[in-house]
């Protein structure tokens, strides 16, 4: 299954935000948009998750329109990482990952136990105890993580699952942004849809199975890694010179400016 | 302890007697039965209701520092209460109706004035605390300048009843009143519980909490509303009680953390505690006359506003 945007377009305040975007985002994938700054990619986050209605076209997931979709179903099946949280109660990070619980509700034992191998997961287990509001941002932004892996943990009934990542690297460092890329690995290969936005073109490379550059609020292109990312493209979308090699160890695409 | 000393011995004689319906008319009896018996139950209803709503806007607005008070609901409320003492006063004919009409105008006000407040700082990117407060503060300004008219124009007697009532105080307690005030407390404390995982979500953000499967909308407005019947009632029963809403969730949470499903039921009891000492103390600190609630419990609540204020000042 999938989550299938046709021919969305989204004016908000006077701007054409997105002009006519197809775009799939199948199960078992990773796919990661990438694009300058403005180009839309957090806009068509939000209408590919319902958190914005467009104001043409629409939008599938796993084939039922996403409004028709009753919220705490929705949330079982789709679990979303924002670029930015607003927490600031100190929660401790145990009871933030818990919170990620909430669709699914699996039992006290069952949701202690999801929320201590999410923490595990990404490398915060130390925190467990800590207060939310006195984590730096990168353990912040790995507890949000935790929190929206839990939400997607187990297999749920009412189908195929999506796990979406806003710049979930942004406050990393290289160990972390590594991390990232082995648990959305790991996830899709679990059969879980991943799409996220990345301003890293080499991680990009390294964990797309579809490429999306999005500029201008249209999709400039997409598909493989190898495909997509080009001299020339990089020139035009991003207006920077830039060299494209081979990864000496995973042999993905690698871009040099 | 109290103008009229009882011990303990006696009170606990003349309650248990009420209790088997055994009780003749005295002056001790009354003066336990129908004065500082309601008084002290109107007081434990009182400060549960305003602690647990404090948590629960602080929650819905995710700003430890929102309180009724501070958003407006409170001034709305005792707009509305003046103007029923003003205007609907003269009409009265018994006491039992006046008490009805004050407690419904002070709950008109009161969810008036909160609606006021919420529409001005939502937009549809959400709502802003900051545009929350000064609102607030607005609505608060304006509530204000209307009672300060109703007070120009009015006379000696009606005058002292609207500044004594504004003062907060559970001086004129009675079972009609602890009545209400119950049936107004046991609903919350029945509708609120429920809502403990949402607003454990909520402090998320708004869009966080959707993703988790939760009707930001359809919660918001129920909290609103519950939040307007039970200041708007408060105020309207005890007169203008300020900061229990603020502090009494604040210490909690400093003790056991912010989720709400602990820290509701906790805000309640201590919120109902400390108001029933902070009454006490009001009744008995300047003898033989008594101080209205209120000044007390604004003297105990604004120093601990301003360490708070310095502590989170460090955080920005």
């Amino acid at each position: 299954m999938s989550i299938v945007a046709k021919n969305i377009s989204l004016h908000l305040a006077g701007f054409d935000l997105l002009r006519h975007i197809d775009l799939s985002v199948e199960a078992g994938q990773v796919t990661v948009l990438v694009g300058p700054n403005g180009a839309g990619k957090s806009s068509l986050l939000k209408v590919l998750t319902g958190e914005i209605n467009p104001s043409q076209g629409s939008v599938y997931l796993n084939q039922l329109e996403l409004s028709q979709w009753d919220i705490q179903q929705k949330a079982n099946v789709l679990a979303v990482l924002p670029q930015h949280s607003e927490l600031n109660f100190p929660f401790t990070a145990s009871e933030v990952v818990e919170l990620g619980c909430i669709p699914h509700m699996s039992g006290y034992a069952k949701d202690q136990k999801i929320t201590a191998d999410a923490l595990q997961m990404v490398d915060a287990s130390y925190l467990q105890r800590r207060l939310y509001t006195q984590m730096s941002g990168g353990e912040k932004q790995r507890v949000q993580l935790a929190r929206v892996l839990a939400q997607v943990w187990s297999p749920s009934c009412f189908g195929d699952q999506f796990l979406v990542l806003d710049e979930p690297t942004a406050a990393f460092d290289l160990a972390h942004q590594q991390m990232t890329l082995d648990i959305v690995r790991q996830f899709s290969a679990r059969g879980i849809g991943v799409l996220m936005v990345l301003h890293d073109l080499n991680l990009a490379a390294r964990c797309a199975d579809n490429l999306v550059v999005v500029n201008g609020g249209v999709l400039e292109a997409w598909g493989s890694p190898e495909k997509v990312l080009t001299e020339q493209l990089i020139s035009k979308v991003f207006e920077v010179q830039a060299t494209i090699t081979r990864h000496p160890v995973t042999d993905t695409p690698l871009v040099i400016t | 302890m109290g103008t009229v000393s009882i011990p303990l011995s006696q009170i606990i004689e003349v309650v248990v007697l009420a209790v088997r319906d055994d009780v003749e008319p005295s002056q001790i009896n009354s003066i336990v039965l129908d004065i500082r018996l309601p008084r002290v139950i109107l007081a434990l209803l009182v400060g549960a209701v305003l602690a647990v709503l404090g948590a629960v806007m602080q929650g819905l607005f995710r700003n430890p520092l929102a309180d009724p008070s501070l958003i407006g609901v409170s001034g709305g409320a005792s707009v509305g209460a003046s103007l029923m003492i003003v205007f609907a006063g003269g009409i009265m004919v018994t006491p039992l109706a006046g008490l009805s009409l004050i407690s419904l105008g002070a709950f008109i006000g009161g969810v008036i004035s909160t609606l006021v407040v919420y529409r001005v700082a939502t937009s549809s990117l959400g709502t802003s605390v900051t545009t929350m407060l000064l609102a607030g503060i607005a609505i608060g300004a304006i509530a204000g300048a209307i009672n300060s008219l109703l007070s120009y124009f009015s006379d000696n007697q009606i005058l002292r009843q609207i500044s004594l009532w504004q003062m907060g105080n559970l001086g004129g307690a009675n079972w009609l009143k602890v009545s209400i005030m119950a049936g107004v407390s046991v609903i919350l404390l029945v509708l609120l519980p429920g809502q403990a995982k949402s607003l454990n979500g909520l402090l998320l953000g708004e869009s966080e909490a959707r993703y988790l499967g939760i009707d930001v909308q359809t919660i918001k407005r129920k909290l609103i509303f519950l939040t307007a019947l039970g200041v708007g009632v408060s105020v309207a029963l005890a007169g203008l009680i300020g900061f229990v809403g603020l502090i009494i969730p604040h210490m909690i949470r400093l003790l056991i953390g912010p989720d709400h499903r602990g820290l509701l039921p906790a805000s309640a009891l201590a919120g109902a505690s400390l108001l029933m000492v902070a009454d006490s103390v009001a009744r008995v600190v300047v003898l033989p006359a008594e101080l209205p609630t209120g000044i007390l419990t604004a003297l105990l609540g604004a120093p601990f506003f301003v360490v708070l204020l310095i502590r989170q000042r460090g955080e920005f």
